[in-house]
């Protein structure tokens, strides 16, 4: 029971939920700002069971590998930059299905 | 500290499951950001200060002001997918629980000992001149993935940067409020001074304590966007050559250094022994100015002024 308690287990399971909460929100949800959210959770939950794996590989000197933790980092950025290219999307998206119904003939001239 | 972790294991899932429930999108963000802060302290108590610093930037910092600006712009038009039925949702449930129980699984059948590359950081870490060696990995013995990941997120802005309509294409993305807040126009003078030390001390101490390249861009980027929403100077026009250099000069100082690596030491983003930490310093001096600069830009969105010229 013990070893369930270790943080190296205990935030890998942590992880292992929030995967599935993630994917839960991006799969059901009808708002699609909330998918971006929900993405961002799922990833989250990756990036623990990772850190999790850094974390039991504490080596001499180290209280984790530094490798896992450094692509996390890297991970972290990169799943920044999606989330706000798909924001950016999703602007975009919404600013077109409005001119269409406001004005239909202007918006498609416009573009 | 078990006591303590439980708690924080508890809090978390609690918040992420608010994320998913909770109907008014503005309350469902702020969790998040809330749960992005305490995902920083799973973090600490993971032993990983330099991913624990990232996280807190981006995850309760950037982010936040990205998807708060969404939903601003989103209210009342965004787009809804096709409500799931009953049962199509407990079928989903069903899935994702399945993969978070094999996924828990994993976690609890993990091979022993564990695999680490954590002796062979240690004893390369002298070659390097650094002192911590998430740094080191980042920039010496994995610096081809941070290369590309600069590429990547370069690549993000020039998506985002293509929603804009043509007739505004070059122009400059707007930030600005239609009334600037008082107190938003008194953190916008007072904060960047102390913003931008700290982001410089992070970069600096990033080569020997926990710190870096991507927190300090990020300290950086969030002080730029300050004085951008609270009007007090506007958003370059995207065509600005200056913005461009910023943005591509890290990149392109790292793979000139990688290829000098050909002639002057081992090969490909190999270092010469002796000038590896200068170059470093030098490499992420450079990157920390860009990551800066794309992060604030990947916020501020498309063009939405017409180009000055």
């Amino acid at each position: 029971m013990m070893a369930v308690l270790q943080p190296g287990v205990l935030f890998g399971l942590c992880g292992a939920a929030l995967v599935g909460i993630g994917l839960f929100a991006v799969i059901t949800h009808p708002g699609l700002l909330r998918r971006i959210v929900g993405c961002n959770i799922l990833g989250a939950g990756i990036f623990l069971v990772f850190g999790a794996v850094a974390r039991r590989g504490a080596g001499p000197g180290f209280d984790a590998d530094p490798v896992p933790q450094a692509l996390v980092i890297t991970g972290i950025v990169v799943a920044f930059s999606a989330s706000a290219l798909a924001v950016a999307l999703l602007k975009r998206l919404a600013e077109l299905t409005v001119d269409d119904r406001a004005a239909p003939d202007e918006s498609r001239s416009g573009l | 500290m078990a006591l303590f972790d439980l708690a924080l294991v508890a809090l978390l899932l609690m918040l992420a499951l608010r994320v998913v429930v909770e109907p008014d999108e503005r309350s469902a963000i702020i969790t998040f950001l809330a749960f992005g802060l305490l995902l920083g302290l799973a973090w600490v108590r993971l032993a990983a200060p330099d991913v624990a610093l990232t996280e807190i930037a981006i995850g309760g910092g950037v982010t936040g002001i990205l998807l708060l600006r969404a939903e601003a712009a989103l209210r009342g038009r965004g787009k809804q997918a096709e409500p799931a039925t009953r049962t199509g949702k407990l079928a989903v449930a069903a899935g994702s629980a399945a993969i978070s129980a094999g996924l828990g699984f994993a976690v609890l059948t993990f091979s022993t000992p564990a695999p680490t590359l954590a002796p062979a950081a240690a004893q390369a870490l002298p070659a390097t001149g650094l002192g911590n060696p998430v740094t080191a990995v980042l920039l010496a013995f994995r610096a081809l993935d941070t290369l590309l990941e600069k590429v990547v997120v370069l690549l993000a802005l020039i998506g985002v940067w293509s929603l804009a309509p043509d007739a505004l294409w070059g122009g400059a993305p707007d930030l600005k409020p239609a009334a600037v807040p008082g107190p938003l126009a008194y953190l916008g003078r007072v904060l960047p001074p102390f913003g931008v030390v700290i982001g410089v001390y992070m970069f600096w101490v990033g080569a020997d304590a926990p710190g870096g390249t991507f927190q300090a861009g990020t300290v950086l980027a969030a002080m730029w966007l300050l004085v951008m929403m609270a009007g007090l100077h506007p958003p370059p026009d995207t065509t600005r050559w200056l913005l461009r250099l910023v943005l591509a000069g890290g990149p392109i100082l790292f793979l000139a250094i990688a290829f000098l690596g050909f002639a002057f030491a081992d090969g490909f983003l190999a270092y010469p022994k002796a000038l590896a930490k200068p170059l470093i310093l030098a490499i992420e001096a450079a990157l920390t100015l860009s990551v800066a600069a794309a992060l604030a830009m990947l916020v501020a969105g498309p063009a939405r002024k017409a180009p000055a010229r």
